[in-house]
């Protein structure tokens, strides 16, 4: 089920099932993100959206084929094509004795050798993608001592530095607040438009999804709906969604 | 003061003890960042059953302790990667496993109780010169191999999971982390002992992120508070006549307290 077919295809996904011990999480789910798109991953709690993104991105093995950028996974050597931005990055030790400009640099590390260190272009792409973001007056911050969404921002650098042609982001605004997650969005939205970088979000927050993303992909461990935005809300499974998520803001 | 330095195994000491100084907070920063620092309990203690090997057969117990870390600690990074025992669980039972080990080894052969006294709690004569030049030698690759994946050890430390998908290798660059670990802790045996090298590996590191630094500035200090916690313990326990690991641990934990105060109260009221 495709987003748009007209592009070439980023990441492609055929038949992929996925189990934690007897419990499915993913059942035969079929995916393709072209160049260009705005996908967004919705779907319930447990549904599988954290486990999609890590089977993408390599970081969990499941039956099925996946296709990176046209190459078999295991062939897949392009690395610095994507950037990824995890729930892992809201979570940061603060204690971590790391500074803004040696967060982003990380974005650069896999592109170097052993005993390579950060020449002064790699340096100018690291003061380049923080000035994207809007975070170069903060370069020698300690990334504990920064609000979180400012930490989100550096995240983002980290992944941009690497000049990726797709962005893949995990429920990257849980506990920011409002004003907060406005800026991070019109950012996103600002580097898919201008930069045609590709973008991949998941998101418990429909509401974000219909508002910023071009394709939608509503899955409950298969999938439920994958197509246009507009189209989601004639769809069945669009009252199911809402059903579920009036369910967790009640609780 | 400078009597001292007419001693042969004082030099011999002090030249080993600052290659120890220097690799001690290099791996330990990547292990306390980490949460893994019980690690280099763990593999102290296999080191002591390898060294009772050594002592036992007569071969020589720095390198018969090495060997036994180094093996080790592949064998529990393998047990972290497969899940099928928790990574603290599996320290537990490396840890007293080996202290089993060395016991019953110890038992075995009576009789080399004052070494045995030695690489529990350090002694600058404990150091031969043939030991001074596997500590050299090694400590040099330890400094190399750091500096060779200083990039990667960073990344997996901060965030695995990223750096897995840039196309860093996690599983080598963990398994190369936790073979220095072993390396590391098992040439520091000898100077600072079996029982106090996890607080060498930990403390100077500990101390230098409360000075809320960058990465590399926290490794410089934490190298600083290190070499000298081992240059002036080597000396105080000549002069003192106490092991050299009780007064390079004491020195730690006293710079530790300082600095510890000054952050919290000193340099707070200042903000």
């Amino acid at each position: 089920m495709p987003i748009a077919n007209h592009k070439e295809n980023i990441i492609e996904l055929k038949n992929i099932s996925f189990s934690y011990g007897d419990d499915t999480v993913l059942n035969n789910l079929n995916l393709e993100v072209h160049k260009g798109d705005y996908l967004g991953i919705i779907g319930p709690n447990g549904g599988g959206k954290t486990t999609l993104i890590k089977i993408m991105l390599g970081l969990l093995h499941a039956r099925g084929e996946i296709r990176l950028f046209g190459k078999d996974i295991r062939e897949f050597r392009e690395w610095s094509k994507i950037g990824y931005v995890s729930q892992r990055a809201i979570q940061i030790d603060t204690s971590f004795p790391i500074t803004v400009t040696e967060v982003v640099s990380m974005g650069r590390y896999a592109m170097k050798g052993i005993f390579r260190f950060l020449n002064a272009e790699d340096r100018k792409k690291v003061l380049e993608s923080l000035r994207e973001v809007e975070m170069d007056g903060y370069q020698n911050r300690l990334i504990g001592d920064l609000s979180t969404g400012q930490q989100q921002r550096v995240f983002i650098a980290r992944a941009l530095v690497g000049e990726p042609e797709v962005i893949v982001l995990d429920e990257p605004t849980v506990g920011v607040d409002l004003k907060t997650q406005e800026q991070f969005y019109a950012l996103l939205r600002k580097l898919n438009r201008e930069k045609d970088i590709t973008l991949i979000l998941a998101s418990h927050d429909l509401d974000v999804i219909e508002r910023e993303a071009t394709g939608l992909i509503c899955i409950n461990r298969s999938v439920a709906y994958c197509g246009s935005v507009k189209g989601f809300r004639m769809h069945e499974s669009y009252s199911d969604f809402y059903k579920e998520s009036m369910k967790i803001h009640h609780h | 003061m400078f009597n001292i330095f007419q001693y042969g195994f004082i030099v011999r000491g002090i030249e080993v003890g600052i290659v120890i100084g220097v690799i001690a907070p290099l791996i330990g920063i990547f292990l306390i960042l980490r949460r893994y620092a019980l690690i280099a309990d763990a593999l102290a203690h296999v080191s002591l059953a390898g060294v009772a090997l050594g002592l036992l057969l007569g071969l020589n117990p720095l390198i018969t302790g090495i060997g036994t870390a180094v093996a080790s600690s592949v064998v529990v990074e393998r047990l972290r990667i497969s899940k099928r025992v928790y990574a603290d669980s599996a320290l537990s039972i490396f840890l007293s496993g080996s202290l089993a080990l060395a016991i019953v080894l110890i038992s075995v052969a009576k009789g080399f109780s004052v070494d045995l006294f030695n690489y529990l709690f350090g002694s600058i004569v404990t150091v031969k010169i043939s030991d001074l030049y596997v500590i050299l030698i090694f400590g040099v690759v330890v400094i190399l191999s750091v500096l060779a994946f200083y990039k990667e050890l960073i990344y997996i430390t901060f965030d695995e999971e990223a750096a897995q998908v840039s196309g860093i290798n996690t599983r080598l660059i963990n398994m190369v982390l936790i073979v220095l670990a072993a390396f590391t802790v098992s040439l520091a045996i000898p100077i600072v002992g079996v029982l106090l090298i996890a607080a060498l590996v930990v403390i100077p590191v500990v101390t230098a992120i409360q000075l809320k630094k960058n990465f590399l500035a926290t490794v410089i200090y934490a190298e600083i508070i290190s070499v000298l916690s081992v240059i002036i313990g080597i000396i105080g326990s000549f002069y003192f006549n106490v092991p050299a690991g009780g007064a390079i641990v004491l020195l730690t934990i006293i710079i530790f307290v300082v600095v510890f105060w000054y952050k919290t109260t000193v340099h707070k009221g200042k903000k």
